[in-house]
């Protein structure tokens, strides 16, 4: 897609431009910020403009909030992005095998799709954490494992069209295994509308691990978001600003997502009517 | 051939998609519980172990126990025990409330089914209107003020909205309460009692509400959208009809009928996001309770949760399904759908 195009739209430049700051604070985290965010700063409860030092105040333990907003950054994307991987990956491939196998295996791939979507996500992903212990990797994969759900079928419903096609049978003439066919010439094709589907998913997985970290199930040793603001609510009536400023990080971040995800979705739509 | 009465025509087509439905749900539910089963052998400690931890007892008595409740068997043998359990609607034995899981959760489930219900109906109706208003005129100002306005409410953590709202209503106004399902000890009863509920639920819902409006009103608009080009719309436009009135009773008309199937796709979503409206508004319900299962290591009460949320989001698809179809002749008539 031609950047001119996406330039044109003024929502996906804005979704970029969101994007790149975010980038850039989670890059630049432990640069301008070597010490542990988690570690006293100064006196606590400080107001945010008024110690040049720590611009944006400290909280009940006199942690550094700037600090905090530029490590949550690191932990919102890094959770975000690698879980919707892992949700468009795992979907991707239940997808294509229910999908290209059929029958039997498709009939219970696809109960099993609709298991994991009959129960909420947020409560999966809860007794995940909750019984195997709650770290980074863990969320990940608790974010995941009610995520994958959505590419699954997206993917089953393109296998099933693709597999019908002319390059499909040619493969199977020339005598390529099905596995093969399967996973070097279906599922490639079968990826486009998966893809354009990850804005959503990274957007939701973002706002996941904030809820998980809220309630108090994120990893303990990373600045989140979400804890942030479980960590403000204890004081609400005296220090909004500690739940208001990580909780307005946050709306940037999911809505950069979205307003980025869009743009190139509609970019890649307008150049296919132009094709 | 004889036109059948319709009434009993609709009520057959009712019991035959009611029949399919329910049976297309026991695989299903058969899957969540053996999920479920293996989310309980991972946790550590068995159900002997939270049993003797809220009840009390000695290694003799465990041990009896163990063979009592089949634990000592084979994990086959096990499961086979646990949905024999199950079907006599045994839940377990929950350790922090010294309770059968099914009493706490039975206790539970009419908060959240009053916050849901209520949250839902404000969703759907409000993001239905503004979804109308957005797609009257595609592209306007007012519809793109909408888009956007929507988008940036989708992004909005739910209980972060919860928070501010707490703030603005609760703290600084102080025009609603701050937390809870109703005064405690007020003594109120009958109209008075509905009413003090209502104010303190005002949050909760608005809360929960306004986080999936966004997902009705650009349903609504997009569906708008379609109908706009359609060949019965134009017709009626070069009839000289008002616009106001091909809005209304052609284009949303139309678009309408896909929002109903998005309520019942849309309840297992707002069952988990209720978990953390719950937990900040201190709502007794499923969710704060699915909170406290966690706070205090009660997997059998967080799985008895789940299997009644599951079964829960069944039944709602599945009366969702009935209103879609007494709403739609066409479904049901062919058995193509699935």
């Amino acid at each position: 897609m031609s950047l001119a195009r996406l330039l044109r739209s003024p929502d996906a430049v804005a979704g970029f431009v969101i994007l790149g700051l975010l980038g850039a604070m989670a890059l630049a985290a432990p640069l301008l910020f070597p010490g542990d965010p988690l570690a006293i700063a100064g006196q606590p409860l400080l107001r945010p403009f008024q110690d040049w030092a720590l611009p944006l105040g400290t909280d009940r333990l006199g942690r550094d909030v700037l600090a905090g907003l530029f490590h949550g950054a690191r932990t919102s994307l890094a959770v975000g992005l690698a879980a919707a991987a892992a949700s468009i990956l795992v979907g991707s491939i239940v997808g294509t095998i229910a999908g290209f196998a059929g029958g039997l295996v498709d009939e219970v791939l696809m109960r099993i799709t609709d298991a994991f979507q009959t129960v909420p996500g947020f409560l999966l992903s809860l007794a995940l954490v909750s019984v195997v212990g709650p770290s980074l990797g863990v969320v990940v994969m608790a974010i995941a494992l009610s995520a994958w759900t959505g590419p699954a079928r997206i993917a089953r419903a393109e296998v099933l069209s693709i597999r019908e096609r002319d390059y499909v049978a040619s493969a199977r003439v020339i005598g390529m295994h099905p596995v093969e066919i399967a996973f070097r010439e279906v599922l490639p094709n079968a990826l486009p509308p998966v893809l354009a589907l990850s804005s959503v998913i990274v957007a939701a997985a973002i706002l996941t691990e904030a809820a998980l970290s809220f309630l108090g199930l994120g990893d303990p040793n990373r600045v989140t978001w979400g804890g942030m603001i479980a960590e403000g609510r204890a004081v609400l009536r005296s220090a909004p600003y500690l739940s208001v400023i990580p909780g307005i990080a946050l709306v940037l971040a999911v809505l950069g997502v979205y307003l980025a995800g869009e743009g190139v979705v509609e970019g890649t739509a307008a150049r296919e009517r132009q094709a | 051939m004889h036109a059948p009465i319709r009434g009993n025509a609709s009520m057959n087509r009712t019991f035959r998609l009611l029949k399919r439905r329910l049976v297309g749900a026991i695989p299903v539910l058969l899957i969540v519980v053996i999920g479920s089963f293996l989310l309980l052998e991972a946790a550590p400690g068995d159900a002997v172990d939270a049993y003797v931890a809220s009840v009390g007892g000695d290694a003799g008595m465990i041990e009896a126990l163990r063979q009592g409740w089949g634990l000592d068997a084979s994990p086959m043998t096990r499961l086979a025990a646990y949905l024999w359990a199950l079907l006599h609607l045994d839940l377990g034995h929950s350790v922090a409330f010294s309770r059968p899981v099914r009493d706490v959760v039975l206790e539970r489930l009419p908060n959240t089914l009053l916050l849901m219900g209520a949250a839902t109906a404000l969703s759907f109706a409000l993001g239905t209107a503004l979804g109308i208003v957005a797609g009257a005129r595609p592209g306007s100002a007012r519809d793109r003020a909408l888009s956007i306005g929507s988008l940036a409410l989708y992004a909005v953590p739910g209980f972060w909205l919860a928070l501010v709202l707490t703030i603005v209503f609760s703290v600084e106004l102080r025009w609603l309460p701050l937390s809870g399902m109703e005064t405690i000890a007020s003594g109120k009863v009958g109209f008075a009692r509905a009413l003090d509920v209502a104010r303190h639920m005002v949050l909760p819902v608005t809360s929960l509400g306004l986080i999936y409006l966004a997902l009705y009103l650009r349903m609504m608009r997009a569906g708008m959208a379609e109908v706009w080009r359609m060949d019965f719309t134009r017709a009626a436009r070069a009839r000289g009809i008002g616009r106001r009135r091909i809005v209304l009773s052609h284009v949303a008309r139309n678009a309408l009928l896909p929002l109903v199937t998005m309520l019942g796709l849309q309840s297992a979503q707002m069952l988990g996001g209720s978990v953390v409206i719950e937990s900040v508004f201190s709502v007794p319900g499923l969710g704060r309770l699915a909170q406290e299962a966690v706070g205090s290591r009660d997997t059998p009460l967080l799985i008895g949760i789940i299997l009644v949320s599951a079964a829960l989001v069944i039944v709602i698809n599945l009366l969702v399904d009935i209103a879609y179809a007494a709403l739609d002749p066409r479904v049901g008539a062919s058995e193509a759908s699935a």
